[in-house]
């Protein structure tokens, strides 16, 4: 169990700094790697306390796509090359209060979270649905969402449709004389419409987009 | 004492899984120089050892022994991790990969999900070694390759998905041992066509091998790099192309099982027959290095997004449906 306790603290401990290094750290291209090593460490605890799918789920969603993004757009931007100066500098402390207030209220929350669950012993024998603990909790997951909570499962997928069809509505502009390729129209392209015999006539020449 | 003999046994365990991977990873590269030569009617490598067997560990030497050039205006710690990211990636990834139904280093719930995570990790190496380069080559490749294994990675979760509704498990020697009766290659052919070309893609080869296209990019995001870090790269592409033809001849193939369960077939061990489904694929892979011309960068996503994509999603509609009309779900 010893090892066990190690692993975890280390992990913790990763992922607590990475978590403060994000803030901290003057390249803004280097937070988002503090980021990605703190989804990595934070998906090592799912991982430890046997939540495998989670943790897996969360390196491929979190990790493999979205910190990519992430970083796509900070390096595309060029923020990189802006240092993040207003941490240090004491004259524009306006993100300070405001910071400071969404702290307080998350640090509440937890409380208020931890809280429950620490002084109220029999919170686990109070869920409604039991948990089956000899299934792997991919299928014990499977089991409830597609079942019981599939409204619920199927709206937040469109709720992440209709998120998706807003930024591709937001961000497309149709522009004029590009160039594009078709398929279709270049496979049913035959010898007819493609080659043509002219006779040229000397000192003419031939009208070719006639 | 027992803990630490424990211990001890796992890494042995390790190393008896790591270099022979090595060791074939450097196999892998003369034999893809090998096919490439032989459709291009050409000898290739053959003058280092018996059939030039050895030339893979001459250029190895040759890149231990090159110095180590890290540009001036580079991102130092990040332009040294992103050899160090891609090659660990490649490795750790072979640690759930069952050679048989007894020998798989770790036998774990979600060990496809594991190999999709670490694949999909790997462009990390990528970018990193792109962007710390600070320079304009390097990073149009780091890039193109970000926004392409994005994309095909999508298409790939999509296959999985298809091949896991036939199984009903994410443990990948579940996975194998589901293909008992039928390999998924059959009713699924044309998944593993479509998986067959996203890890092309994937892993960056010809004909999607934009990253590095050297026509355009000089040599995409590995511009900068010299020496043996230059080969950690190369090692842990490799690797990756290997890991690729393992996922398909796991999933697709039977992994370890043999084609016929009868005399002559299966008295060859388990993991021989692992071995030659990965030679089978990655020669498929050098054959289409050799014959196939670059794609242009919008033909690839388009490809990727417009014809993969839901093409991979109907078929999961389709297989889905199939098996519930013939009430073939497993774990019923």
């Amino acid at each position: 169990m010893i090892a066990h306790a190690i692993v975890f603290y280390i992990f913790s401990l990763i992922a607590i700094v990475s978590a403060i290094m994000v803030t901290v750290s003057k390249n803004t291209v280097n937070s988002v790697f503090f980021l990605i090593l703190d989804f990595i460490s934070i998906s090592c605890l799912f991982i430890m306390i046997g939540a495998e799918f989670l943790g897996m789920i969360m390196l491929i969603v979190y990790v493999g796509a979205v910190a990519v993004l992430f970083l796509f757009v900070v390096m595309m931007l060029n923020v990189a090359q802006q240092k993040n100066e207003w941490f240090n500098s004491s004259g524009r402390s306006s993100h300070i209060p405001v910071g400071l207030l969404v702290s307080i209220i998350i640090f509440f929350e937890l409380i208020i979270v931890i809280g429950g669950w620490k002084y109220k012993p029999d919170l686990l024998d109070s869920i409604a649905i039991e948990i089956n603990t000899d299934l792997t909790n991919t299928q014990s997951l499977g089991s409830v969402i597609y079942t019981d909570y599939i409204h619920l499962f199927q709206l937040s997928g469109m709720v992440l449709l209709v998120a998706m069809i807003g930024a591709i509505v937001l961000t497309f502009r149709q522009r004029s004389g590009v160039k594009r390729q078709s398929y279709f129209k270049q496979i049913s392209r035959d010898r007819k419409d493609g080659i043509e015999l002219v006779d040229v006539e000397n000192n003419k020449g031939v009208k070719i987009d006639a | 004492m027992a803990e630490l003999f424990i211990f001890f046994e796992q890494i042995y365990k390790i190393l008896f899984l790591l270099i022979p991977v090595l060791v074939s990873v450097a196999m892998i590269v003369w034999l893809d120089r090998r096919v490439w030569a032989f459709v291009q009617k050409r000898r290739g490598p053959n003058v280092v050892g018996p059939f030039g067997l050895f030339q893979t560990l001459a250029d190895a030497l040759k890149y231990i022994f090159k110095e180590i050039i890290i540009p001036a205006s580079s991102n130092k710690v990040i332009f040294i991790l992103a050899p160090i990211v891609t090659m660990t990636l490649a490795l750790i990834a072979w640690a759930v990969i069952p050679f048989s139904e007894t020998f798989v280093l770790a036998d774990i719930n979600v060990g496809i999900l594991y190999l999709f995570a670490v694949s999909s990790l790997g462009v990390y190496g990528i970018i990193m070694g792109g962007w710390a380069s600070n320079s304009k080559y390097p990073f149009l490749g780091a890039i193109r390759s970000a926004a392409q294994m994005v994309s095909y990675e999508v298409s790939i979760g999509v296959i999985i998905i298809n091949v896991l509704l036939c199984v009903g498990s994410l443990n990948l020697s579940d996975i194998v041992l589901a293909q008992k009766d039928l390999w998924f290659v059959i009713p699924l052919f044309p998944m593993f066509i479509i998986f067959f070309i996203s890890a092309l893609a994937e892993t960056n080869r010809p004909p999607f091998d934009l990253p590095e296209a050297e026509a355009e990019l000089v040599a995409g995001y590995q511009t900068e790099y010299s020496g043996m870090m230059y080969a950690m790269f190369w090692l842990g592409e490799y690797a990756n192309i290997l890991l690729m033809c393992a996922m398909g001849s796991i999933l697709f193939l039977g992994g370890w099982l043999s084609p016929i369960d009868l005399f002559p077939f299966n008295v060859i061990p388990a993991p021989i027959w692992l071995i030659l489904k990965i030679l089978f694929l990655f020669i498929l892979f050098a054959l289409i290095k050799a014959i196939v011309p670059r794609y242009r960068y919008d033909q690839l996503m388009k490809l990727g997004w417009k014809i993969f994509l839901p093409f991979s999603l109907i078929y999961v509609v389709l297989t889905a449906s199939f098996l519930m009309y013939f009430d073939l779900l497993p774990g019923n």
